[in-house]
């Protein structure tokens, strides 16, 4: 069953992805991304870590995909105003992604031989749990992932002062 | 709440369990769903009501006695209207826009506890279609994702009006998911978890608005402009923008719009007598010695009542206060509410560590 549901979701989010590349319209492509989430998301409920689930929902989905629409929306993108690059443009960056298909491809070729060194822990999504290990063990990471956040906020706001007095 | 599920995990083996788990777990969400749109549906006819004796008039009496039927007739209309699809508008997400506004609006009511258990032939059902241990952060995610519905179709209109609106109601859902966020941060500190069940099993003594009266005026202002009702409805602001992101709509796809207000209205009630006023907990009703069941169905009622309660508060202000400018609704959210609601976690941290704040000196 959980296997089933693990192949579909997993079906889903790649051809999201996939749409989220394809698709013409930068708004389908945001929109599109946003239901990768959402199979994402998925994924994590499968592992039993419904936190990590429904922060992804808010944080991607909720905040960060909708100032993602929000800038589409205003800029108006459109056929158009679509920047057209030019042929050696696109055959230079065919190429380069060729080569990156390849370096994946030659790296995952070995990847049925890793055996998960931890036998899984259904507990281990649970908040509780979550909350003492980010708190216990991992509390210096965890508050200087903090500050960083913070000093990138204030560095927004200082950049996005028109002038400083 | 908890032992239940464990045995249902156990026992789901037999056949016989799942048939009355999905029958159960359906009828309730089926009845949790209509009575939503119920309550939704005479919202509409309460608001013109209220409007009404605010205002001195005595609002719709055609329709059946006192205007009863009224919410049938509009519906009626609504349905009959001539259904425009502007041409220059993208199709599917034209449709998919207040379909998604209704979804939202109809995903929260699954977590919130209607009521106390009952019991039925030895068996315990719960009045909630699901407790998971998460219950809060599902609520504000389901919130922050109701904005699509808006910004979807307000874009997909094809129409500078209800682009602009669209984009209000963006930012403006954006800026107050903020403050509101971190209200129920200093709430879940008090109550010590994420499961709506626990949090009004919490509060039949003291209700959580006591413990926390700040965050629940944060909360109330926060909800108000989430749902965007008056005096935060910018982003339909006929002054300005004509309809907002519903200018080009017809028919019942501007019925979703209209309707999925008002149901946000109903689950944002619900979630402030859910988190501050108790939920389905009403003092001294335990000293009466009554049959669980009876409890239960007293619950239902004391909870309904405060929901009616607070419907009644967004009516009243709509008509009371008059519309903020943009830069004020602005100014209020990111100057006002967040630093109070940070000021707030903090007392609240404070109070709660006292104890260990006085041993360091």
């Amino acid at each position: 069953m959980i296997t089933y549901l693990f192949s579909f979701l997993s079906f889903l989010a790649i051809m999201f992805a996939l749409m989220v590349v394809l698709s013409k319209n930068p708004v389908h492509s945001v929109l599109y991304l946003v239901l990768t989430f959402f199979t994402i998301a998925g994924h994590y409920v499968l592992l039993n870590a419904q936190f990590l689930a429904a922060v992804h929902i808010i944080v991607y989905a909720g905040a960060i995909m909708v100032l993602f629409l929000f800038v589409i929306m205003l800029l108006n993108l459109n056929k158009e105003t679509e920047p057209q690059k030019s042929v050696w443009l696109k055959a230079s960056a065919a190429i380069a992604s060729g080569l990156l298909l390849v370096v994946l491809v030659g790296s995952l070729r070995g990847a049925d031989t890793i055996v998960a060194t931890n036998a899984f822990n259904p507990n281990i999504g649970l908040i509780e749990k979550l909350g003492k290990t980010l708190f216990g063990e991992f509390l210096l990471p965890f508050e200087v992932a903090s500050i960083l956040l913070l000093v990138a906020m204030v560095g927004a706001v200082m950049l996005g002062k028109r002038s400083i007095k | 709440m908890r032992d239940w599920r464990g045995s249902f995990m156990t026992l789901s083996v037999l056949l016989y369990d799942i048939q009355t788990f999905l029958i159960y777990k359906g009828i309730l969400a089926v009845a949790v769903f209509g009575i939503t749109l119920v309550v939704a549906m005479y919202s509409t006819y309460a608001e013109r009501k209220v409007a009404a004796f605010l205002q001195d008039r005595i609002g719709p009496n055609r329709a059946g006695p006192f205007g009863i039927l009224q919410p049938l007739a509009d519906g009626v209309k609504m349905f009959m209207k001539e259904e425009l699809i502007p041409g220059t508008s993208n199709k599917a997400l034209f449709i998919i826009g207040p379909s998604l506004a209704m979804l939202t609006a109809c995903m929260t009511g699954a977590v919130i506890p209607w009521g106390p258990s009952v019991t039925i032939a030895g068996e315990i059902y719960p009045l909630q279609i699901t407790d998971v241990n998460i219950g809060i952060l599902y609520l504000f995610g389901v919130v922050s994702l109701g904005v699509y519905g808006i910004m979807i179709g307000g874009w997909a209109s094809n129409n500078k009006y209800s682009l602009l609106g669209a984009i209000r109601a963006s930012s403006q859902m954006i800026s107050y998911e903020v403050a509101m966020g971190i209200s129920i941060i200093a709430l879940v500190m008090c109550t010590g978890t994420l499961s709506l069940a626990e949090i009004v099993e919490q509060q039949k003594g003291w209700w959580n608005v006591v413990i926390q009266p700040v965050g629940f005026l944060i909360f109330l202002i926060c909800a108000f402009a989430e749902t965007n009702r008056a005096p935060f409805d910018l982003p339909e602001c006929e002054t300005e923008l004509v309809g907002g992101y519903h200018t080009e709509y017809s028919s019942m796809k501007l019925g979703f719009y209209l309707f999925a207000e008002y149901i946000n209205m109903f689950i944002s009630s619900a979630i402030i007598s859910t988190f501050y006023f108790g939920g389905y907990n009403m003092p001294f009703v335990d000293q009466l010695n009554l049959d669980s069941n009876v409890l239960a169905i007293l619950g239902v009622v004391f909870l309904f009542a405060k929901i009616v309660f607070f419907i009644f508060l967004f009516m009243w202000v709509r008509w009371t206060i008059p519309r903020f400018r943009y830069d004020q609704l602005m100014n209020l959210g990111w100057k006002i509410l967040i630093p109070l609601s940070l000021l707030n976690l903090l007392v609240t941290g404070v109070v709660m560590m006292w104890g260990e704040i006085i041993k360091l000196f």
